[in-house]
């Protein structure tokens, strides 16, 4: 210790994640109150819970604040083009299937630019963990609406509130074939690192929605300071693990349901190929 | 009439204590960790770090159960704790 390092005070620095994070490039670019470095550390704490060797891990991430997250973990990652993350994720599913794929990226690059991307991978079954950090908003660009932005809720291009309604992520994952379909929000973040945890074990397609406050840029135009987010994950939310998907559409006034939505088996896109493709080979 | 009593194994429960440590110059200063340390034992302090914030503070260190949730809540890497020597 040095003399001026008071108790209780670590000037080195060794985090318990220190092993799997780029420590020269924190602090991370992400906003004070920023949700994503919650859901990030959540996801890392859950790969060192698997005790699968960190090599045989890869994460993908798109575009966006989110997207950030490829570039701080130390684990072979790539930071792709603007919705295309899951795409390169199936590429380097398909060619090395002994890998677990994990795709970090947020609401607006995994839904609305590559919301097509997504529904064919849970279609196909790839054998993937999907973690969606929805924060509602377009952070990165300075805060437009998004397709997840909840009605009314007023954004740089919505002055008036939205008029629409937003997008029911868990609903979409299920009804496009998904194996396992979570949400939790970043308070919730042990039942967050559980789910990850699983997913990242289950075999086929598997999607976690975290809520995550973005201060900046939602919660500023929407008088919600970062506490004041986490209070209302912490009131207008319901833990109904097995709820129907269909009711999950966010809503903070009627209450927001969380939990394990959907955990079924099906044949994966990988199986599926080896039995139909290259059954002849041997 | 006593309303509760004192149930069987009270002696035989072990609190565990936790050693919080603070990387200060990570901190962005969010307050996660200050508003939901379930025994309330953070503080903003009045130093800066390096980058101007206000990194949190505890004058009760024996308080700390070793529950981990500032570490897990924490966006920054920047506070941790340990099972107490
Ligand atoms: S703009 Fe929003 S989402 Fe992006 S880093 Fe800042 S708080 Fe987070
Ligand atoms: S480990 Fe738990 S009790 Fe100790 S400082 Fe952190 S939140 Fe508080
Ligand atoms: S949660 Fe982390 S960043 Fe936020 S005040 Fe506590 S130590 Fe600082």
């Amino acid at each position: 210790m040095s003399a001026n390092t008071q108790p209780g005070i670590d000037h080195q620095g060794a985090h318990p994640l220190d092993d799997l994070i780029r420590t020269d490039r924190i602090p991370h670019i992400w906003c004070p109150g920023c949700g994503t470095g919650t859901a990030f550390s959540s996801c890392l704490t859950a790969i060192k819970a698997t005790g699968i060797p960190y090599n045989q891990f890869t994460m993908v991430s798109g575009i966006g604040c989110s997207g950030r997250a490829a570039g701080y973990i130390k684990i072979d990652s790539f930071h792709t083009t603007h919705g295309r993350a899951i795409p390169f994720a199936s590429g380097i599913k398909m060619a090395r299937p002994d890998l677990n794929v994990i795709v970090f990226s947020g609401d607006g690059d995994l839904f609305a630019i590559g919301g097509n991307h997504f529904i064919h991978a849970a279609r196909r079954n790839m054998d993937m963990t999907v973690i969606c950090v929805n924060n509602l908003i377009y952070g990165m660009t300075g805060g437009q609406v998004a397709a997840t932005t909840p009605s009314k809720a007023k954004t740089t291009t919505t002055p008036f509130g939205n008029p629409d309604a937003p997008f029911n992520l868990p609903l979409m994952a299920y009804a496009a074939g998904a194996s396992y379909v979570a949400r939790w929000t970043i308070l919730h973040v042990r039942d967050l690192t559980n789910a990850i945890n699983e997913a990242l074990l289950k075999k086929g397609f598997s999607f976690i929605e975290v809520l995550a406050p973005c201060p900046v840029n939602y919660g500023r135009r929407n008088k919600q300071k970062s506490l004041d987010t986490l209070r209302l994950y912490r009131e207008k939310t319901i833990i109904r693990n097995g709820a129907d998907p269909a009711r999950a559409d966010i809503d903070f006034g009627r209450g927001v349901i969380l939990g394990t939505f959907i955990d079924r088996d099906r044949d994966t896109c990988d199986e599926l190929y080896d039995a139909t493709c290259r059954r002849n080979e041997d | 009439m006593a309303f509760w009593r004192q149930p069987l194994d009270t002696q035989e429960i072990h609190i565990t204590k936790g050693l919080v440590t603070i990387i200060e110059d990570r901190c962005k200063g969010c307050g996660y960790c200050i508003e939901f340390c379930p025994t309330h034992m953070l503080a903003f302090s009045d130093r800066f770090n390096k980058k101007g914030y206000h990194p949190p503070q505890t004058s009760r260190p024996d308080d700390c159960v070793n529950c981990h949730y500032c570490e897990i809540i924490c966006p920054e890497f920047a506070i941790y704790s340990v099972e107490a020597p």
